[in-house]
């Protein structure tokens, strides 16, 4: 009876941010436009995508974002639950599910929470960093809320371009150059914004430097040790999963980082001469 | 006497970078900085070693100290270690996966400070 059953339409979208493409799906025109809008300059192809969730929209009758996050893994398979979303992911099938209501921040927390596990099985990671390319290469400003991430931005120089103001995307380079020191980490635009309210460009470079950022009275560069830098670097680390393998896998990548990377506290007035230093 | 014996807590990560030994508690994820003394306990662990004999061996010689001051404050020092999840302590000696010498991500010399 092909009258009692109406086609479904399948709509789609591939989400491509640090490279990974991961591709949406969902029934509802409004929300896919929803996600065109809010991932600007980071929608790719669908081929090749190694992820993909299919979006259940429902109308909540009452939803708490600041409900506790849950990320947990059981039988090869990732549950992350909030007050407002609640998804899961298996990474053997390459498939996973989201359901939550027509709004763009839930799904932004999923694929911010599922870039951090797939990055953490391969060295990388996101970190609460403002990154920025100058002259071929990428530098990171690391620091909590507060420390200066935007004011950095906001005074970069015409000739730098931003790649987050906020959440910088981190990968173990993969080219044949990777035995060149301090060239075997890439940056990647974000999509993920801070107080800039702007988008990073989708573009990346190989990490020049970290620069853990404090404000002062004037603009310095100081060496840290080792394991502040180890230290520093892992409390910006973003990392939600609830797992013993992953916490330790995060340890050694920041280790790995920073044996691999100049890791520098900045010291700075808020002011664009600070960029004279960089680059 | 008693004899106590430590092992490397297999949950705990570590890492020796530049002249710092790091570790991470598998117990609560917290980092600690090892400084020289807990550094060589840590690296002789094995389970298998007793402790007097690692602090005979390899500390009293190093830093000249007294041998049953430096027993007692090594014993101190293990059980605080082991409080953290970083260290297993028992006065029998102990069977686990971790009986290896901890150099594979070692670079000499030891830790400075904790």
């Amino acid at each position: 009876m092909p009258g009692l059953i109406s086609p479904v339409d399948c709509l789609h979208l591939t989400i491509e941010i640090g490279g990974i493409p991961i591709r949406v799906n969902t029934t509802d025109a409004d929300f896919l436009g929803m996600l065109q809008n809010r991932y600007a300059g980071f929608v790719g192809s669908s081929e090749g995508a190694t992820i993909e969730f299919d979006v259940d929209l429902f109308t909540p009758s009452f939803v708490d974002p600041d409900t506790d996050l849950r990320v947990t893994q059981r039988a090869g398979k990732w549950a992350l639950e909030r007050g407002d979303f609640r998804a899961e992911w298996e990474p053997a099938r390459r498939t996973g599910t989201i359901r939550q209501s027509a709004n763009p921040y839930s799904i932004d927390a999923v694929l911010r929470i599922v870039h951090t596990l797939v990055l953490a099985q391969e060295g990388g990671f996101l970190l609460h960093a403002a990154s920025a390319i100058r002259n071929g290469k990428a530098f990171l400003f690391a620091g909590v809320s507060g420390a200066g991430k935007t004011t950095i931005s906001r005074l970069a120089p015409s000739d730098a371009t931003l790649l987050t103001d906020e959440i910088s995307y981190v990968r173990r380079d993969v080219r044949k150059d990777v035995g060149k020191q301090n060239h075997s980490y890439v940056a990647y635009g974000t999509p993920f914004t801070g107080e800039l309210a702007k988008l990073g460009e989708n573009v990346s470079a190989p990490i020049s430097a970290l620069y853990l950022l404090a404000q002062g009275p004037e603009n310095r560069i100081d060496p840290v040790t080792p394991g502040q830098a180890v230290r520093e670097l892992l409390a910006n680390v973003l990392f939600f999963a609830e797992d013993q393998e992953l916490v330790q896998r995060a340890f050694h990548a920041a280790c790995e980082f920073v044996s691999r990377v100049p890791v520098s506290r900045l010291t700075f007035v808020p002011d664009a001469r600070v960029w004279e230093m960089i680059g | 006497m008693t004899r106590l014996y430590v092992a490397r807590n297999t949950r705990a990560a570590a890492r020796k970078l530049d002249r710092e030994m790091m570790i991470m508690s598998g117990k609560d994820s917290t980092l600690f900085t090892l400084n020289k003394t807990a550094t060589i306990i840590w690296q002789a662990a094995d389970g298998a070693t007793p402790l007097d004999e690692i602090v005979e061996r390899q500390i009293c010689p190093k830093f000249e100290v007294e041998p049953a001051a430096a027993l007692q404050d090594a014993e101190t020092l293990a059980r605080e270690l082991a409080a953290h999840g970083i260290l297993d302590v028992s006065e029998n000696p102990i069977i686990s996966a971790n009986s290896q010498p901890a150099t594979s991500q070692a670079n000499p010399p030891a830790g400075e400070s904790r």
